[in-house]
Protein backbone atom coordinates (compact mmCIF):
# COMPACT_ATOMS: atom_id res chain seq x y z
CA UNK A 1 0.00 0.00 0.00
CA UNK A 2 2.71 2.42 1.05
CA UNK A 3 4.74 1.33 -1.91
CA UNK A 4 1.88 2.00 -4.30
CA UNK A 5 1.59 5.50 -2.89
CA UNK A 6 5.33 5.93 -3.38
CA UNK A 7 5.04 4.94 -7.03
CA UNK A 8 2.04 7.26 -7.45
CA UNK A 9 4.16 10.08 -6.03
CA UNK A 10 6.96 9.28 -8.48
CA UNK A 11 4.43 9.39 -11.30
CA UNK A 12 3.27 12.79 -10.06
CA UNK A 13 6.85 13.98 -9.95
CA UNK A 14 7.37 12.84 -13.52
CA UNK A 15 4.24 14.69 -14.67
CA UNK A 16 5.36 17.90 -13.01
CA UNK A 17 8.90 17.57 -14.37
CA UNK A 18 7.58 17.04 -17.90
CA UNK A 19 5.37 20.07 -17.70
CA UNK A 20 8.09 22.21 -16.14
CA UNK A 21 8.95 23.25 -19.67
CA UNK A 22 5.42 23.74 -20.89
CA UNK A 23 5.99 25.02 -24.40
CA UNK A 24 8.57 22.44 -25.36
CA UNK A 25 6.38 19.67 -23.96
CA UNK A 26 3.46 20.83 -26.10
CA UNK A 27 5.63 20.99 -29.20
CA UNK A 28 6.97 17.51 -28.56
CA UNK A 29 3.48 16.17 -28.06
CA UNK A 30 2.37 17.47 -31.44
CA UNK A 31 5.48 16.50 -33.43
CA UNK A 32 5.35 13.06 -31.92
CA UNK A 33 1.75 12.58 -33.01
CA UNK A 34 2.68 13.74 -36.48
CA UNK A 35 5.53 11.23 -36.58
CA UNK A 36 3.17 8.41 -35.65
CA UNK A 37 0.64 9.49 -38.26
CA UNK A 38 3.38 9.11 -40.86
CA UNK A 39 4.14 5.60 -39.55
CA UNK A 40 0.52 4.62 -40.01
CA UNK A 41 0.37 6.24 -43.45
CA UNK A 42 3.28 4.01 -44.47
CA UNK A 43 1.19 0.94 -43.70
CA UNK A 44 -1.73 2.23 -45.76
CA UNK A 45 0.57 3.09 -48.65
CA UNK A 46 1.95 -0.43 -48.52
CA UNK A 47 -1.54 -1.94 -48.60
CA UNK A 48 -2.57 0.33 -51.47
CA UNK A 49 0.10 -1.19 -53.72
CA UNK A 50 -0.90 -4.79 -53.06
CA UNK A 51 -4.32 -6.35 -53.41
CA UNK A 52 -3.56 -9.38 -51.32
CA UNK A 53 -0.95 -9.60 -48.55
CA UNK A 54 0.41 -13.05 -47.83
CA UNK A 55 -2.91 -14.65 -48.68
CA UNK A 56 -5.00 -12.16 -46.68
CA UNK A 57 -7.26 -9.38 -47.86
CA UNK A 58 -6.22 -5.85 -47.03
CA UNK A 59 -8.85 -5.52 -44.32
CA UNK A 60 -7.80 -8.77 -42.68
CA UNK A 61 -4.19 -7.71 -42.73
CA UNK A 62 -5.17 -4.33 -41.33
CA UNK A 63 -6.64 -6.07 -38.28
CA UNK A 64 -3.17 -7.48 -37.54
CA UNK A 65 -1.66 -4.04 -38.02
CA UNK A 66 -4.27 -2.58 -35.65
CA UNK A 67 -3.71 -5.07 -32.85
CA UNK A 68 0.04 -4.59 -33.17
CA UNK A 69 -0.22 -0.80 -33.28
CA UNK A 70 -2.32 -0.66 -30.12
CA UNK A 71 -0.24 -3.26 -28.25
CA UNK A 72 3.01 -1.58 -29.18
CA UNK A 73 1.87 1.88 -28.22
CA UNK A 74 0.78 0.59 -24.80
CA UNK A 75 4.23 -0.90 -24.22
CA UNK A 76 6.07 2.08 -25.69
CA UNK A 77 4.14 4.53 -23.50
CA UNK A 78 5.07 2.68 -20.34
CA UNK A 79 8.48 1.05 -20.72
CA UNK A 80 9.51 2.54 -24.07
CA UNK A 81 12.19 4.69 -22.46
CA UNK A 82 13.79 1.88 -20.51
CA UNK A 83 16.62 1.94 -23.05
CA UNK A 84 17.77 4.98 -21.06
CA UNK A 85 19.17 2.36 -18.68
CA UNK A 86 22.30 2.44 -20.78
CA UNK A 87 22.90 6.05 -19.72
CA UNK A 88 22.20 5.23 -16.08
CA UNK A 89 24.73 2.41 -16.20
CA UNK A 90 27.36 4.33 -18.12
CA UNK A 91 27.22 7.39 -15.88
CA UNK A 92 26.66 5.46 -12.65
CA UNK A 93 23.40 7.31 -12.01
CA UNK A 94 21.86 3.94 -11.21
CA UNK A 95 23.54 4.24 -7.80
CA UNK A 96 20.99 6.84 -6.79
CA UNK A 97 18.15 4.55 -7.88
CA UNK A 98 19.56 1.57 -6.00
CA UNK A 99 19.76 3.34 -2.65
CA UNK A 100 16.02 4.01 -2.60
CA UNK A 101 13.62 1.61 -0.89
CA UNK A 102 11.82 0.71 -4.12
CA UNK A 103 12.32 -1.77 -6.95
CA UNK A 104 14.68 -0.58 -9.67
CA UNK A 105 12.58 -1.22 -12.77
CA UNK A 106 9.42 0.67 -11.73
CA UNK A 107 11.55 3.59 -10.56
CA UNK A 108 13.27 3.83 -13.92
CA UNK A 109 10.01 3.37 -15.82
CA UNK A 110 8.36 6.17 -13.85
CA UNK A 111 11.37 8.46 -14.01
CA UNK A 112 11.51 8.33 -17.79
CA UNK A 113 7.87 7.82 -18.71
CA UNK A 114 7.66 8.98 -22.35
CA UNK A 115 4.68 11.25 -21.83
CA UNK A 116 5.28 13.06 -25.07
CA UNK A 117 4.26 9.87 -26.89
CA UNK A 118 0.81 10.16 -25.36
CA UNK A 119 -0.90 11.07 -28.64
CA UNK A 120 0.29 7.82 -30.17
CA UNK A 121 -2.28 6.04 -28.04
CA UNK A 122 -5.07 7.73 -30.00
CA UNK A 123 -3.41 6.81 -33.28
CA UNK A 124 -2.94 3.17 -32.25
CA UNK A 125 -6.54 2.91 -31.05
CA UNK A 126 -7.95 4.40 -34.21
CA UNK A 127 -6.07 1.99 -36.48
CA UNK A 128 -7.55 -0.88 -34.47
CA UNK A 129 -10.99 0.75 -34.59
CA UNK A 130 -10.88 1.14 -38.38
CA UNK A 131 -9.71 -2.45 -38.78
CA UNK A 132 -12.54 -3.79 -36.61
CA UNK A 133 -15.12 -1.77 -38.51
CA UNK A 134 -13.93 -3.01 -41.90
CA UNK A 135 -14.01 -6.69 -41.01
CA UNK A 136 -17.18 -8.69 -40.60
CA UNK A 137 -16.49 -10.35 -37.26
CA UNK A 138 -18.87 -12.89 -35.76
CA UNK A 139 -18.74 -11.63 -32.15
CA UNK A 140 -18.82 -14.33 -29.48
CA UNK A 141 -17.94 -13.97 -25.80
CA UNK A 142 -14.59 -15.62 -26.52
CA UNK A 143 -13.79 -13.20 -29.30
CA UNK A 144 -14.71 -10.15 -27.19
CA UNK A 145 -12.38 -11.47 -24.51
CA UNK A 146 -9.70 -12.00 -27.13
CA UNK A 147 -10.04 -8.41 -28.30
CA UNK A 148 -9.09 -7.32 -24.78
CA UNK A 149 -6.43 -9.91 -23.97
CA UNK A 150 -4.61 -9.87 -27.30
CA UNK A 151 -3.46 -6.22 -27.28
CA UNK A 152 -2.65 -6.38 -23.57
CA UNK A 153 -0.66 -9.59 -23.95
CA UNK A 154 1.05 -8.11 -26.96
CA UNK A 155 1.91 -5.02 -24.93
CA UNK A 156 3.33 -7.19 -22.15
CA UNK A 157 5.42 -9.16 -24.67
CA UNK A 158 6.74 -5.97 -26.26
CA UNK A 159 7.40 -4.59 -22.77
CA UNK A 160 9.37 -7.70 -21.83
CA UNK A 161 11.42 -7.36 -25.02
CA UNK A 162 12.06 -3.69 -24.25
CA UNK A 163 13.30 -4.66 -20.79
CA UNK A 164 15.37 -7.55 -22.08
CA UNK A 165 17.11 -5.50 -24.71
CA UNK A 166 17.72 -2.64 -22.26
CA UNK A 167 19.16 -5.07 -19.70
CA UNK A 168 22.01 -5.97 -22.05
CA UNK A 169 23.52 -2.65 -20.92
CA UNK A 170 24.34 -4.27 -17.56
CA UNK A 171 26.86 -6.52 -19.31
CA UNK A 172 27.65 -4.49 -22.34
CA UNK A 173 27.48 -0.80 -21.70
CA UNK A 174 27.70 0.30 -25.31
CA UNK A 175 24.92 -2.01 -26.44
CA UNK A 176 23.57 1.03 -28.29
CA UNK A 177 20.56 0.52 -30.50
CA UNK A 178 21.06 -3.22 -30.82
CA UNK A 179 17.85 -3.91 -28.91
CA UNK A 180 15.81 -1.83 -31.34
CA UNK A 181 16.07 -4.67 -33.83
CA UNK A 182 13.89 -6.70 -31.51
CA UNK A 183 11.53 -3.98 -30.27
CA UNK A 184 10.82 -1.84 -33.30
CA UNK A 185 11.74 -4.78 -35.50
CA UNK A 186 9.22 -6.92 -33.63
CA UNK A 187 6.55 -4.30 -34.16
CA UNK A 188 7.22 -4.16 -37.88
CA UNK A 189 7.27 -7.96 -38.06
CA UNK A 190 3.84 -8.30 -36.47
CA UNK A 191 2.30 -5.44 -38.43
CA UNK A 192 1.85 -7.77 -41.41
CA UNK A 193 0.59 -11.35 -41.74
CA UNK A 194 3.55 -13.55 -40.93
CA UNK A 195 2.88 -15.56 -44.09
CA UNK A 196 4.75 -12.88 -46.03
CA UNK A 197 8.09 -13.78 -44.44
CA UNK A 198 10.67 -16.38 -45.41
CA UNK A 199 10.43 -19.57 -43.47
CA UNK A 200 13.49 -19.70 -41.14
CA UNK A 201 13.14 -16.01 -40.35
CA UNK A 202 9.45 -16.51 -39.66
CA UNK A 203 10.06 -19.52 -37.42
CA UNK A 204 12.57 -17.58 -35.35
CA UNK A 205 10.52 -14.42 -34.88
CA UNK A 206 6.99 -15.83 -34.84
CA UNK A 207 7.50 -18.94 -32.72
CA UNK A 208 10.98 -18.56 -31.22
CA UNK A 209 10.45 -15.05 -29.92
CA UNK A 210 6.66 -15.35 -29.75
CA UNK A 211 5.79 -12.46 -32.07
CA UNK A 212 3.36 -14.65 -34.02
CA UNK A 213 1.05 -14.57 -31.01
CA UNK A 214 0.87 -10.79 -30.79
CA UNK A 215 -1.48 -10.18 -33.71
CA UNK A 216 -1.35 -12.95 -36.30
CA UNK A 217 -2.86 -15.83 -34.30
CA UNK A 218 -5.43 -13.68 -32.42
CA UNK A 219 -6.52 -12.02 -35.69
CA UNK A 220 -7.08 -15.43 -37.30
CA UNK A 221 -9.28 -16.44 -34.39
CA UNK A 222 -11.19 -13.15 -34.48
CA UNK A 223 -11.78 -13.59 -38.20
CA UNK A 224 -12.62 -17.29 -37.86
CA UNK A 225 -9.98 -18.22 -40.44
CA UNK A 226 -7.89 -21.38 -40.41
CA UNK A 227 -4.14 -20.85 -40.09
CA UNK A 228 -2.45 -21.46 -43.46
CA UNK A 229 0.63 -22.35 -41.42
CA UNK A 230 -1.24 -25.10 -39.61
CA UNK A 231 -1.66 -24.03 -35.96
CA UNK A 232 -5.11 -24.89 -34.49
CA UNK A 233 -7.72 -22.18 -33.81
CA UNK A 234 -7.08 -22.10 -30.05
CA UNK A 235 -3.54 -20.85 -30.73
CA UNK A 236 -5.12 -17.40 -30.88
CA UNK A 237 -5.76 -17.60 -27.15
CA UNK A 238 -2.16 -18.45 -26.29
CA UNK A 239 -0.85 -14.89 -26.27
CA UNK A 240 -1.18 -14.37 -22.48
CA UNK A 241 0.93 -17.49 -21.90
CA UNK A 242 3.55 -16.36 -24.39
CA UNK A 243 3.60 -12.93 -22.72
CA UNK A 244 3.99 -14.49 -19.27
CA UNK A 245 6.88 -16.63 -20.44
CA UNK A 246 8.58 -13.54 -21.87
CA UNK A 247 8.04 -11.68 -18.59
CA UNK A 248 9.61 -14.60 -16.72
CA UNK A 249 12.71 -14.54 -18.89
CA UNK A 250 12.94 -10.74 -18.70
CA UNK A 251 12.61 -10.81 -14.90
CA UNK A 252 15.41 -13.35 -14.51
CA UNK A 253 17.72 -11.48 -16.86
CA UNK A 254 16.92 -8.12 -15.25
CA UNK A 255 17.62 -9.40 -11.75
CA UNK A 256 20.90 -10.92 -12.70
CA UNK A 257 21.73 -7.72 -14.57
CA UNK A 258 21.19 -5.57 -11.48
CA UNK A 259 23.53 -7.89 -9.56
CA UNK A 260 26.05 -7.45 -12.34
CA UNK A 261 25.96 -3.69 -12.17
CA UNK A 262 29.48 -2.32 -11.77
CA UNK A 263 28.81 1.34 -11.12
CA UNK A 264 31.52 3.84 -11.99
CA UNK A 265 34.26 5.55 -10.09
CA UNK A 266 33.29 8.78 -8.43
CA UNK B 1 25.97 -1.49 13.27
CA UNK B 2 28.25 -2.29 10.35
CA UNK B 3 30.20 -5.52 10.02
CA UNK B 4 32.52 -6.44 7.17
CA UNK B 5 34.44 -9.66 7.13
CA UNK B 6 36.99 -10.37 4.43
CA UNK B 7 34.99 -8.25 2.05
CA UNK B 8 36.30 -8.24 -1.51
CA UNK B 9 35.21 -6.94 -4.86
CA UNK B 10 37.01 -7.72 -8.07
CA UNK B 11 36.31 -6.34 -11.49
CA UNK B 12 37.35 -7.87 -14.75
CA UNK B 13 38.49 -5.35 -17.27
CA UNK B 14 39.56 -5.83 -20.81
CA UNK B 15 42.75 -4.09 -21.67
CA UNK B 16 44.30 -3.61 -25.05
CA UNK B 17 47.12 -6.04 -25.71
CA UNK B 18 48.27 -5.57 -29.24
CA UNK B 19 46.31 -4.22 -32.15
CA UNK B 20 43.23 -6.40 -31.95
CA UNK B 21 43.82 -8.65 -29.02
CA UNK B 22 42.26 -7.76 -25.73
CA UNK B 23 43.28 -9.29 -22.51
CA UNK B 24 41.05 -9.96 -19.55
CA UNK B 25 42.53 -8.77 -16.33
CA UNK B 26 41.13 -9.03 -12.84
CA UNK B 27 41.46 -6.05 -10.56
CA UNK B 28 40.74 -6.24 -6.85
CA UNK B 29 39.08 -2.92 -5.99
CA UNK B 30 38.48 -4.07 -2.42
CA UNK B 31 40.69 -6.84 -1.18
CA UNK B 32 39.75 -8.53 2.07
CA UNK B 33 38.49 -5.66 4.21
CA UNK B 34 37.36 -6.50 7.74
CA UNK B 35 35.90 -3.70 9.82
CA UNK B 36 33.40 -3.31 12.58
CA UNK B 37 31.67 0.00 13.20
CA UNK B 38 29.50 0.55 16.24
CA UNK B 39 26.37 2.65 16.75
CA UNK B 40 27.00 6.38 16.82
CA UNK B 41 30.58 6.16 15.60
CA UNK B 42 31.88 8.72 13.14
CA UNK B 43 34.34 7.09 10.81
CA UNK B 44 36.42 8.75 8.15
CA UNK B 45 37.32 6.53 5.27
CA UNK B 46 40.21 7.83 3.22
CA UNK B 47 42.57 6.68 0.55
CA UNK B 48 44.00 7.81 -2.76
CA UNK B 49 41.94 7.74 -5.94
CA UNK B 50 41.04 4.20 -6.86
CA UNK B 51 41.84 2.83 -3.41
CA UNK B 52 38.42 1.23 -3.07
CA UNK B 53 36.61 3.74 -0.85
CA UNK B 54 33.57 4.21 -3.03
CA UNK B 55 33.44 0.53 -3.89
CA UNK B 56 33.27 -0.33 -0.20
CA UNK B 57 30.54 2.22 0.36
CA UNK B 58 28.58 0.84 -2.58
CA UNK B 59 28.77 -2.68 -1.16
CA UNK B 60 27.54 -1.38 2.19
CA UNK B 61 24.55 0.32 0.59
CA UNK B 62 23.52 -2.58 -1.64
CA UNK B 63 24.56 -0.95 -4.90
CA UNK B 64 27.29 -3.46 -5.66
CA UNK B 65 27.32 -7.18 -5.01
CA UNK B 66 30.47 -8.29 -3.14
CA UNK B 67 32.63 -10.85 -4.90
CA UNK B 68 33.36 -12.58 -1.63
CA UNK B 69 33.21 -12.04 2.10
CA UNK B 70 30.42 -11.02 4.37
CA UNK B 71 28.80 -7.70 5.04
CA UNK B 72 25.94 -6.62 7.23
CA UNK B 73 24.49 -3.19 7.92
CA UNK B 74 21.81 -2.67 10.60
CA UNK B 75 21.73 -6.46 10.80
CA UNK B 76 20.70 -6.73 7.14
CA UNK B 77 22.55 -8.06 4.13
CA UNK B 78 22.75 -5.10 1.75
CA UNK B 79 22.11 -6.69 -1.65
CA UNK B 80 19.41 -9.30 -0.91
CA UNK B 81 17.68 -6.95 1.55
CA UNK B 82 18.35 -3.77 -0.37
CA UNK B 83 14.96 -2.12 -0.06
CA UNK B 84 14.57 -2.94 3.64
CA UNK B 85 18.02 -1.52 4.28
CA UNK B 86 17.35 1.58 2.18
CA UNK B 87 14.64 2.60 4.64
CA UNK B 88 17.17 2.62 7.48
CA UNK B 89 20.19 4.27 5.88
CA UNK B 90 20.82 7.62 4.28
CA UNK B 91 23.20 8.04 1.39
CA UNK B 92 24.83 11.11 -0.07
CA UNK B 93 26.89 10.36 -3.14
CA UNK B 94 28.41 13.74 -3.93
CA UNK B 95 28.12 13.15 -7.65
CA UNK B 96 24.75 11.38 -7.85
CA UNK B 97 21.79 13.51 -7.03
CA UNK B 98 18.76 12.24 -5.14
CA UNK B 99 16.83 15.36 -6.10
CA UNK B 100 14.42 16.01 -8.95
CA UNK B 101 16.33 18.22 -11.32
CA UNK B 102 13.39 20.18 -12.74
CA UNK B 103 11.36 20.57 -9.58
CA UNK B 104 11.72 22.99 -6.67
CA UNK B 105 13.71 21.59 -3.76
CA UNK B 106 10.57 21.55 -1.65
CA UNK B 107 8.88 19.16 -4.11
CA UNK B 108 11.81 16.74 -3.97
CA UNK B 109 11.43 16.57 -0.21
CA UNK B 110 7.71 15.95 -0.55
CA UNK B 111 8.31 13.15 -3.05
CA UNK B 112 10.94 11.58 -0.82
CA UNK B 113 8.49 11.58 2.04
CA UNK B 114 6.23 9.36 -0.09
CA UNK B 115 9.13 7.19 -1.27
CA UNK B 116 10.30 6.54 2.29
CA UNK B 117 6.76 6.45 3.73
CA UNK B 118 7.51 8.93 6.52
CA UNK B 119 4.63 10.10 8.75
CA UNK B 120 3.81 13.75 8.06
CA UNK B 121 4.62 15.03 11.57
CA UNK B 122 8.05 13.38 11.64
CA UNK B 123 8.82 14.68 8.16
CA UNK B 124 7.85 18.23 9.14
CA UNK B 125 9.96 18.16 12.29
CA UNK B 126 13.07 16.89 10.52
CA UNK B 127 12.66 19.24 7.60
CA UNK B 128 12.29 22.21 9.93
CA UNK B 129 15.44 21.23 11.79
CA UNK B 130 17.44 20.82 8.59
CA UNK B 131 16.14 24.14 7.25
CA UNK B 132 17.34 25.79 10.43
CA UNK B 133 20.78 24.19 10.57
CA UNK B 134 21.51 24.29 6.85
CA UNK B 135 19.76 27.56 6.13
CA UNK B 136 17.60 26.20 3.32
CA UNK B 137 14.68 28.61 3.56
CA UNK B 138 16.03 31.00 0.94
CA UNK B 139 15.98 28.45 -1.88
CA UNK B 140 13.30 25.87 -1.07
CA UNK B 141 11.17 27.07 -3.97
CA UNK B 142 13.89 27.20 -6.61
CA UNK B 143 14.21 24.31 -9.11
CA UNK B 144 17.19 22.15 -8.26
CA UNK B 145 18.85 22.77 -11.63
CA UNK B 146 19.20 26.44 -10.72
CA UNK B 147 20.82 25.87 -7.33
CA UNK B 148 24.50 26.43 -6.72
CA UNK B 149 26.56 23.36 -5.89
CA UNK B 150 26.71 24.35 -2.23
CA UNK B 151 22.95 24.83 -2.04
CA UNK B 152 22.35 21.56 -3.82
CA UNK B 153 24.65 19.68 -1.48
CA UNK B 154 22.76 21.08 1.51
CA UNK B 155 19.61 19.85 -0.21
CA UNK B 156 21.14 16.41 -0.72
CA UNK B 157 22.06 16.19 2.95
CA UNK B 158 18.52 17.05 3.96
CA UNK B 159 17.15 14.53 1.44
CA UNK B 160 19.29 11.80 2.99
CA UNK B 161 18.10 12.58 6.51
CA UNK B 162 14.37 13.11 6.16
CA UNK B 163 13.55 9.48 6.91
CA UNK B 164 15.65 9.46 10.07
CA UNK B 165 18.33 6.97 9.00
CA UNK B 166 20.38 5.01 11.53
CA UNK B 167 23.47 5.13 9.37
CA UNK B 168 24.51 7.94 7.09
CA UNK B 169 26.96 7.22 4.28
CA UNK B 170 28.62 10.20 2.68
CA UNK B 171 30.78 9.83 -0.39
CA UNK B 172 32.83 13.01 -0.77
CA UNK B 173 30.22 15.33 0.69
CA UNK B 174 32.40 18.43 0.43
CA UNK B 175 33.91 17.87 -3.00
CA UNK B 176 33.87 21.00 -5.10
CA UNK B 177 32.32 23.18 -2.39
CA UNK B 178 33.58 26.63 -1.49
CA UNK B 179 34.99 27.29 1.97
CA UNK B 180 31.76 28.65 3.39
CA UNK B 181 29.65 25.74 2.19
CA UNK B 182 32.26 23.28 3.43
CA UNK B 183 32.05 24.87 6.84
CA UNK B 184 28.26 24.71 6.80
CA UNK B 185 28.27 21.03 5.83
CA UNK B 186 30.93 20.15 8.39
CA UNK B 187 29.32 21.91 11.29
CA UNK B 188 26.00 20.33 10.38
CA UNK B 189 27.54 16.85 10.34
CA UNK B 190 29.34 17.59 13.58
CA UNK B 191 26.06 18.60 15.16
CA UNK B 192 24.47 15.42 13.84
CA UNK B 193 27.27 13.29 15.24
CA UNK B 194 27.10 14.83 18.67
CA UNK B 195 23.57 13.55 19.17
CA UNK B 196 24.98 10.01 18.90
CA UNK B 197 21.89 8.60 17.19
CA UNK B 198 23.41 8.41 13.75
CA UNK B 199 26.37 6.33 12.69
CA UNK B 200 28.35 8.26 10.15
CA UNK B 201 30.73 6.90 7.54
CA UNK B 202 32.31 9.36 5.20
CA UNK B 203 34.86 9.14 2.44
CA UNK B 204 36.76 12.23 1.53
CA UNK B 205 39.87 13.67 0.02
CA UNK B 206 39.64 16.66 2.28
CA UNK B 207 41.42 15.75 5.46
CA UNK B 208 40.02 18.79 7.22
CA UNK B 209 36.69 16.96 7.08
CA UNK B 210 38.23 14.12 9.04
CA UNK B 211 40.06 16.30 11.54
CA UNK B 212 36.87 18.20 12.29
CA UNK B 213 34.48 15.28 12.39
CA UNK B 214 35.88 11.83 12.84
CA UNK B 215 37.36 10.18 15.87
CA UNK B 216 38.21 7.15 13.90
CA UNK B 217 40.16 7.08 10.71
CA UNK B 218 40.35 4.15 8.32
CA UNK B 219 42.95 4.45 5.59
CA UNK B 220 42.57 2.16 2.62
CA UNK B 221 45.00 1.67 -0.22
CA UNK B 222 44.89 -0.87 -3.01
CA UNK B 223 41.75 -2.29 -1.50
CA UNK B 224 43.33 -3.06 1.86
CA UNK B 225 43.03 -1.36 5.20
CA UNK B 226 46.42 0.13 6.03
CA UNK B 227 45.38 2.01 9.14
CA UNK B 228 42.43 1.83 11.50
CA UNK B 229 42.48 4.02 14.58
CA UNK B 230 42.49 7.58 15.83
CA UNK B 231 44.40 10.38 14.15
CA UNK B 232 46.85 10.43 17.08
CA UNK B 233 47.54 6.74 16.59
CA UNK B 234 48.22 7.41 12.96
CA UNK B 235 50.84 9.98 13.86
CA UNK B 236 52.39 7.70 16.43
CA UNK B 237 52.47 4.70 14.18
CA UNK B 238 53.93 6.36 11.17
CA UNK B 239 56.34 8.30 13.33
CA UNK B 240 55.07 11.52 12.00
CA UNK B 241 58.06 13.66 11.44
CA UNK B 242 58.33 16.92 13.27
CA UNK B 243 60.27 19.71 11.65
CA UNK B 244 62.74 22.04 13.24
CA UNK B 245 62.88 25.52 11.74
CA UNK B 246 65.79 27.69 12.77
CA UNK B 247 66.61 31.32 12.00
CA UNK B 248 70.34 31.83 11.95
CA UNK B 249 72.56 34.90 12.17
CA UNK B 250 74.88 33.42 9.58
CA UNK B 251 74.46 30.44 7.26
CA UNK B 252 75.60 27.02 8.40
CA UNK B 253 79.14 26.01 7.50
CA UNK B 254 79.24 24.12 4.19
CA UNK B 255 79.07 20.36 4.61
CA UNK B 256 77.18 20.58 7.89
CA UNK B 257 75.31 17.36 8.61
CA UNK B 258 72.83 16.78 11.38
CA UNK B 259 72.80 13.04 12.10
CA UNK B 260 69.31 11.59 12.22
CA UNK B 261 67.76 14.51 10.38
CA UNK B 262 67.56 15.77 6.83
CA UNK B 263 67.76 19.34 5.74
CA UNK B 264 64.56 19.87 3.79
CA UNK B 265 64.77 23.56 3.08
CA UNK B 266 66.81 26.72 3.17
CA UNK B 267 65.50 30.21 2.78
CA UNK B 268 66.85 33.74 2.86
CA UNK B 269 70.34 32.78 1.69
CA UNK B 270 70.68 30.13 4.34
CA UNK B 271 69.48 32.35 7.18
CA UNK B 272 66.51 30.08 7.72
CA UNK B 273 66.88 26.31 7.58
CA UNK B 274 64.38 23.49 8.03
CA UNK B 275 65.29 20.04 9.24
CA UNK B 276 62.98 17.08 9.22
CA UNK B 277 63.68 15.06 12.35
CA UNK B 278 63.91 11.35 11.76
CA UNK B 279 65.83 9.55 14.49
CA UNK B 280 66.95 12.49 16.56
CA UNK B 281 65.08 14.27 19.31
CA UNK B 282 64.30 17.94 18.99
CA UNK B 283 66.56 18.64 21.96
CA UNK B 284 69.59 16.89 20.48
CA UNK B 285 69.00 18.60 17.16
CA UNK B 286 68.93 22.02 18.81
CA UNK B 287 72.09 21.21 20.75
CA UNK B 288 73.89 20.21 17.55
CA UNK B 289 72.70 23.33 15.74
CA UNK B 290 73.85 25.83 18.34
CA UNK B 291 77.37 24.46 18.20
CA UNK B 292 77.48 25.03 14.45
CA UNK B 293 75.90 28.46 14.08
CA UNK B 294 74.41 31.41 15.96
CA UNK B 295 70.73 30.54 16.35
CA UNK B 296 68.38 33.48 16.70
CA UNK B 297 65.05 31.74 16.76
CA UNK B 298 63.76 28.18 16.77
CA UNK B 299 60.44 26.49 16.28
CA UNK B 300 59.29 22.90 16.17
CA UNK B 301 56.46 22.29 13.72
CA UNK B 302 54.03 19.47 14.44
CA UNK B 303 53.21 17.26 11.47
CA UNK B 304 49.86 17.73 9.86
CA UNK B 305 47.69 14.91 8.75
CA UNK B 306 48.02 15.72 5.06
CA UNK B 307 51.72 14.97 5.19
CA UNK B 308 51.23 11.76 7.10
CA UNK B 309 48.66 10.49 4.68
CA UNK B 310 50.63 11.56 1.65
CA UNK B 311 53.57 9.57 2.98
CA UNK B 312 51.34 6.63 3.71
CA UNK B 313 50.15 6.61 0.10
CA UNK B 314 53.60 6.88 -1.41
CA UNK B 315 54.95 4.16 0.92
CA UNK B 316 52.19 1.88 -0.29
CA UNK B 317 53.09 2.67 -3.90
CA UNK B 318 56.79 1.97 -3.47
CA UNK B 319 56.07 -1.23 -1.52
CA UNK B 320 53.97 -2.38 -4.45
CA UNK B 321 56.73 -1.42 -6.86
CA UNK B 322 59.17 -3.57 -4.96
CA UNK B 323 56.90 -6.58 -4.85
CA UNK B 324 56.29 -6.26 -8.57
CA UNK B 325 59.99 -6.28 -9.26
CA UNK B 326 60.69 -9.16 -6.89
Amino acid sequence: MGELRAYAALFGGRLRSATAYRASFAVELVTNAAGTAIDVATVFVFYRTAAVVGGFTLDEALLMTGITAFAFVLADLTVGNIDQLETYVRTGRLDAVLVRPLAVLPQLVLADLPLRKLMRLAVGLSVLGVALARNDIDWTAGRVLLLVTAPISGAVLFGAIFVLSAATAFWWVDSGKLGHGFTYGGRDFTSYPITVYGSWFRTLFAYGLGFGFVSYQPALTLLGRADPLGLPAWAGYLSPLVALAAVGVAAVVWRSGVRHYRSTGS
Amino acid sequence: MIEMRDLSKTFTVRVKAGRLRREKRTIAAVDGVSLSIGRGEMVGYIGPNGAGKSTTLKMLTGVLTPTSGEVSVCGLRPVPQRTALALRIGVVFGQRSQLWWDLPLRDSFRLLRAVYRVPAAEHEARLRRCCELLDLDGFLDIPVRQLSLGQRMRGELTAALLHGPEVLFLDEPTIGLDVVSKQAVRSFLGELGRTGDVTLVLTTHDLADIERLCHRLVVIDHGRVVHDGTIEQLHARYGSRRRLVADLDSPLPPGFVLPGATMTGTEADGHRVTFTLESITAGAAVAALVTAAQVRDLSVVEPDIEDVVARLYTDGRSAEGRSAEG
